[in-house]
Order: structure tokens, then sequence, then C-alpha cells
């Protein structure tokens, strides 16, 4: 039977990775599709899974009581959606809805947290992949808030 | 003589408002002629005018272009303060003082053959458009041509049939992102440094143009010394408080040069050392 590990393995995120651990991440993905203005995740839901988005555009949005939602940022082909799947206590921060079509792989991320806790190696490897994204995240965040194009910037 | 030069140079001509065009809420473009053609010469992308609302005060602002119908110069303007207000004020037929073209520009000579990344933040993309305008007139001489241009909404975008005839026409990769934006805005959220990535180009064949808020050059630059184009290769546009707008006054000293006469078009390598410098 074919599996996703071709897919998985030619993905930025997974270059690279040990052919072994390749297999395990793969024992763990599965093809999924969203609609358009389909609901990915929302905010403060068990994050059990992370998504390696092959098609389409993912909105991230926040919601503040009484305004209307916000777009923080949009997850596109070739990136990754959702790392509180590897961080305590497991919850998403924000919604994410997929702005057109969007053919994804979920990668059941209690599945892979086990697998982590089992093999630290593992776990050493996806937070080492992990990180950059968060740390860029967090980056572009920092950026957004400084309001460079506002007149006071 | 010298003292003569210096003399024209600080007189602002007067100049005709031929034209005031709406872009966004707070931006707009006015489109300038002088008494005869040869009050609007020549210029070289990335330069600059300083405009003066008589009475009120001069403020450097970048030639975005020229009209194709008068000939006159385009400058694009957001309003911001004193002076930019009275600009934005200004009806056709108005006049105002103009003194330029002034500073370096973008130097599009070296980049032929290569390809080119533009890189514009906010108002950043008028100083950039006249370059564009050059380099869709000579497209062949070029590689891939990628424009990553980021605003604060999508309301405050700048020139979209433009950045549309880019793309469909001369073939450049347009790639278009707002920091935050409504759900009605189906296009990329995010800051300008993440459409690096998603634009495609040859890092070692690539000649960098940016122009922003200094904050967003900055990353930019990081960004694609990361993708690998060499730091030689990356220009920049730097503001400062241009008052005199050729190197007598200092008030756009900026470490040893003058924005206003070795800028504001700076290659990136040679000014490097002093953007990290605090209060410079």
């Amino acid at each position: 039977m074919e599996t996703l590990e071709p897919i998985l393995s030619k993905h930025p995120f997974f270059k690279g990775l040990d052919k072994a651990y390749m297999e395990l991440v793969t024992g763990c993905a599965k093809n999924v599709r969203f609609d358009a203005g389909q609901f990915i995740f929302r905010q403060h839901e068990a994050a059990d899974v992370f998504y390696i988005i092959r098609q389409g555009k993912v909105a991230l949005e926040l919601s503040p009581p009484g305004r209307p939602p916000v777009t923080l940022e949009t997850v596109n082909e070739e990136e990754i959606l959702g790392w509180a799947w590897l961080v305590p206590p497991y919850h998403w921060h924000c919604d994410a809805q997929a702005v057109e079509l969007t053919r994804a792989i979920a990668l059941d991320g209690k599945c892979l947290r086990n697998k982590c806790m089992e093999d630290h190696d593992l776990g050493f490897e996806l937070l080492n992949r992990l990180l950059p994204v968060i740390g860029k995240r967090m980056e572009a965040t920092q950026l957004q808030l400084m309001d460079v194009y506002g007149t006071k910037a | 003589m010298e003292d003569i030069q210096r003399q024209n140079v600080m007189v602002p001509r007067p100049f005709l408002v031929h034209r005031v065009h709406k872009e966004t809420e707070d931006t707009f473009t006015l489109e300038l002629n002088g008494e005869d053609s040869a009050e609007s010469p020549p210029f070289i992308p990335g330069q600059f005018n300083m405009l003066y609302a008589f009475g009120i005060g001069e403020v450097p602002i970048s030639i975005s272009g020229r009209s194709e119908a008068s000939g006159g110069w385009l400058h694009t303007i957001r309003e911001v303060g004193t002076v930019t207000r009275a600009l934005h004020r200004m009806k056709r037929g108005g006049v105002l003082g103009l003194r330029g073209p002034f500073g370096t520009g973008w130097p599009i000579e070296e980049a032929r053959g290569n390809d080119i990344v533009f890189m514009a933040g906010g108002i950043g993309l008028a100083p950039l458009r006249p370059a564009l305008h050059v380099v869709q007139s000579m497209r062949d001489q070029f590689g891939e041509v990628a424009l990553l241009y980021g605003a604060r909404t999508p309301e405050s975008l700048l020139f979209e049939k433009e950045r549309e005839l880019w793309r469909a026409k001369f073939g450049v990769q347009v790639k278009v992102t707002v920091d935050a934006a409504g759900r009605e805005w189906k296009r990329n959220v995010g800051v300008v440094t993440n459409l690096v990535e998603r634009a495609s180009f040859d890092p070692a064949h690539t000649v960098a143009f940016i122009c922003g808020p200094e904050v967003m050059m900055r990353f930019s630059v990081v960004e694609l010394k990361q993708c690998g184009v060499p730091e030689d290769k990356i220009y920049i546009s730097m503001e400062r408080n241009m008052k005199c707008a050729v190197g007598f006054c200092g008030h756009c000293q900026f470490g040893p040069t003058f924005i206003c006469k070795d800028g504001p078009v700076y290659r990136y390598d040679r000014i490097r050392q002093f953007l990290n410098v605090r209060e410079v």
C-alpha cells in the first residue's frame, strides 16, 4: 500500500529526518481537506493535530468578544499549521479557518507526543524543527505589534 | 561660482499642481508641472524632491513617477504632519515650491541580467514605483522579477491597478500581504518578510531593492541574506530629517554620510555598521 512517506519526506519541515523516524511520523499521518470557510480548529480546543499544508491557504484568527474577527496571519502551501500540540497545555491559541479549498496532511499530535516520550531523540528532532517556526512567528508578531506602517512608527 | 550654485539649489522653483489623485484615506499623489518641460528634467528612480508648502514648511518627498499625459513629476505623499497636511489640501491650479531632484537612485543598470526582488513596506512602494517602470520598459533584460509588498491593512495598499498590470502583462511576481485584516480579505496576512520564501528567484544572482520603515528593511535584509542574497546586492532607501538636501546642514547625517546626498539609496554592506548604532 502506498503511504504518505514520500510526500512527507519531501516537505521542508521533515527534510533530512532519519528514515526510521520518518516511518514513525508517517504512522500518525492522514490526508485531509477543508472547504473554503471551514474551521480547522478553534481557540482553546484541545490541540491534538498539526498540519502540513499541501495546497490552499488557512487564516489564523482571533475573535475578541464584541469585535469582529481579526486575521493575524495566513499559512500557505509548504508551511506547517499548528505547534500547540507539542507544548502543554496542548490547547490552540487561535482559530484556524480555510480561506480557500485546502488540502493537508494531518499528523496526530497525541500519537506523535507519545512517540516522542518513548524516543527522546525523535522529540529532539521534532522540537529542533518546530522551534525555528515558533521563533519566526514570534518575530513576525513583534513586527506587527510595532505597527511599523502606522503614523507613529 | 560655487556660491551661486549653492544659492540656486536652495531656492524653490514654483510648480503648478496639475492633478491631485487620492490613493487611500491618508495618501495622495500630486502631479506637478514646472513652467516649461525643462523644469521637470529626467530623474533617477529613488531620488527625491523638496516640496515647499508656502508659509508652512518643506519636506523631502520621493518621486513616484512621471505623468504620461503632462510629463510632470508625480509625488505620492502620506499625510503625517503639518506640511504634508497642507500639501493634501492643495487643489488643481495651486502652486508650491520645489527643489530637486536630489540624492542617489536605484542602480537598475547593475541589476541587468539578474533577478530582481523589490521589497516595499507601506508608502515605500512609491519610491520603488519608477524603478518598476524602468524594469517594465526593458523587461526582457532581467530574469525573475518579484515585488513583495506589505502594508498595514488592505485599505492602505497602493497602486492596485499597476500591481495587476505588472503581474499580468510584465510577468512580475506580485505578492502582497497586510499586517492585519478582516475575514473579507482572502489574500496573505502577515509580515512582508514571510513573502521572501514564497517568491521564486535565484538568490546568488539577485539584486534586491528595499524601501519602507527602517525596522521592516532590517528584517527584510536578514531574510534575504538567509535565502542567500549577497550583502553587496542589497540596496535600501534610508530616511532621516532632510533639510537642505545638499549635504550642507548636517540634519540627515548618518555615520560619516549625509542621506540627502550620499543616499537615500545605499548599498547595504556600506552602511551596515551604522544601522545598529543607537541614536544614529
